[in-house]
């Protein structure tokens, strides 16, 4: 059952810890980070604030005054709770398969939601429909969340659809579906992006009134499917 | 039972000591960016060290007391007046009902702490009050404070008491951070990508006298000085990242990531500002300069304890003066 990635646990600063899988993004070391990650989650190391996971790497930020009280005498709140760290992930199966939350996500892929869905088929030798056939075939996973509040990356979209991130970021509405790479992302806010836009969806990624205000989490997987105009405002 | 914002300042929120907790779905920290003024604000003005407090950039705001209040400045100095006459930073103010708090001059530092007696009645959004703009979410209606916004306390101060004391200062005092100055070095450890600086690229990093650029905000410090040059292999994947990250950018300039940052990043992070230097860079303005010194994690928890410490024998000896004062 140990299919761990090899890692290396480095300090971020002096108050947290940074376990790092390397510059790789892949689904196997997806599945160990978010793994840790709910592990991290539903039984929190003593002095831990909070983890949070990425593509490959995984912080866990801790109180320097609470760690220092546990370590013993002469070692740092750094080494105290990088060993309890490496302790948890040793007793954390990542064998063990969770069945991911599957998350439906309608994208109007019409104008005016889509300033950039020409150019990007163009580019790559597609028509737009297929482009959007593409973009709906397979389920993506979420990888992490950052940049803005709920926004979240997913991939891995097929190499014939890869955008290239824009040189100057321009204005994007939220719920702007866009690709950069071989990475798929919903913006939750308006925001400047320098996303390829695609679409639209009428789903609110963040919503702070809600007691959850973030649709999606890591691990998460986002199906989506294509609706009209219509519908969108219908929606 | 409340202040009202009667002149807006430039940048004028209420934060406390960060939302945590939420990182996982991109909701940053936020706070104030000065987390020992803020609690020193506190503090002295009796509240727990982690109530909400008005941090405020200059030009400040012009700030009208419905009712007398409790309160203590902490932070930078933009030179407060009370109805005219100057009052201390880093003491107990009683500002009496009517009274107007003005701010003169930026003498020192870039954000002032406003702490008010009881703290400010206001809903928390993710356990914390700090306002988080890029959200629109907590603090007042998640923006900064506007001509006319009305910010209601949480508990009155004894009225009829508090009018028979003649001072407008209370006799006793707090302190800034011992060895505080705006030419103290900022200590660094060693961030994940020290390692790809070679050892003269490392070393020019600790000689150079940089300047903060213009373009810096709640977000982040642009630093100009010798570009520090290194050539990636390939691009970073994103990861998490915090308060005092030290970011190289593509045109090997610098960026210090401060309490609005973004809770992950794919830039470089070459060093790290100890937590105990995060207030110290937090009172540094646009063309003030910095240096960095290389500290290990022993010195850099040592000097976190030290602050720590400090902040506990104020918070006793605040309750103590200020229950017997009461009292008198």
């Amino acid at each position: 059952m140990n299919s761990y990635p090899a890692y290396r646990i480095l300090p971020l600063g002096d108050a947290a810890v940074l376990v790092d899988c390397g510059n790789t993004i892949s689904d196997a070391v997806s599945h160990a980070i978010t793994g840790w990650f709910r592990r991290l989650q539903a039984d929190p190391l003593p002095g831990m604030i909070e983890a949070v996971p990425a593509y490959s790497s995984l912080a866990v930020h801790y109180d320097p005054g609470a760690v220092y009280k546990l370590a013993p005498a002469g070692q740092t709140a750094y080494a105290w709770m990088k060993q309890q760290v490496e302790k948890r992930m040793a007793a954390t199966m990542t064998g063990e398969k969770e069945a991911p939350r599957l998350v439906q996500v309608p994208v109007c892929y019409e104008e005016p939601f889509a300033p950039d869905i020409e150019d990007l088929a163009a580019t790559n030798g597609l028509s737009v429909e297929e482009l959007i056939r593409m973009h709906t075939s397979v389920p993506y996973r979420v990888y992490m969340l950052g940049f803005l509040p709920g926004f979240a990356y997913m991939g891995p979209v097929d190499e014939r659809l890869r955008a290239p991130r824009k040189a100057s970021p321009a204005q994007v509405a939220a719920g702007s579906v866009g690709i950069a790479g071989n990475q798929t992302g919903i913006y939750p806010l308006s925001s400047p992006g320098g996303w390829c836009i695609i679409g639209r969806t009428p789903l609110r990624l963040f919503d702070a009134a809600n007691e959850t205000p973030v649709l999606l989490q890591a691990g998460d997987q986002v199906q989506f499917y294509s609706i009209s105009r219509h519908e969108f405002e219908n929606y | 039972m409340s202040l009202k914002i009667i002149k807006a300042g430039i940048l004028d929120t209420l934060q406390d000591q960060g939302r945590f907790g939420y990182q996982h779905l991109g909701i940053n920290p936020g706070g104030a960016m000065d987390r020992f003024g803020m609690q020193v604000a506190n503090l002295l003005a009796g509240n727990e060290p982690q109530e909400a407090v008005m941090e405020m950039h200059f030009p400040g705001p012009a700030i009208l007391f419905q009712q007398t209040a409790l309160i203590a400045l902490a932070g930078a100095d933009f030179s407060a007046h009370v109805n005219g006459e100057p009052v201390h930073r880093l003491q107990p103010i009683i500002a009496s009902n009517n009274s107007i708090l003005r701010f003169h001059a930026q003498r020192s530092g870039a954000r002032a702490y406003l702490a008010v007696h009881g703290g400010f009645a206001i809903e928390s959004w993710l356990g914390s009050r700090s306002t988080n703009l890029k959200a629109g979410a907590g603090g007042y209606n998640g923006r900064a404070l506007q001509k006319e916004d009305e910010l209601p306390f949480r508990r009155t101060v004894d009225d009829r008491g508090l009018q028979q004391k003649e001072q407008i200062c209370l006799p006793w005092r707090g302190s800034d951070l011992p060895e505080e100055g705006a030419t103290g070095t900022i200590s660094i450890l060693p961030g994940k990508e020290w390692e790809l600086l070679s050892p003269a690229l490392q070393q020019q990093l600790l000689n150079t006298s940089f300047l903060i650029g213009s373009q810096s905000d709640r977000m982040g410090y642009r630093l100009q000085g010798e570009a520090v040059q290194l050539s990636l292999q390939e691009e970073l994947v994103s990861s998490p990242v915090c308060f005092g990250a030290i970011q190289l950018l593509p045109d090997g300039q610098l960026i210090i990531l401060m309490a609005d940052h973004q809770t992950t990043g794919g830039y470089p992070v070459i060093a790290q500002v100890i937590s105990a230097h995060h207030s110290r860079l937090a009172q540094r303005r646009p063309g003030d300069v910095l240096q960095f010194r290389l500290a290990d994690q022993a010195v850099a928890e040592k000097l976190w304890l030290q602050q720590h410490r400090h902040l506990l024998q104020l918070q006793n000896a605040c309750i103590f003066r200020l229950e017997e004062w009461l009292k008198t």
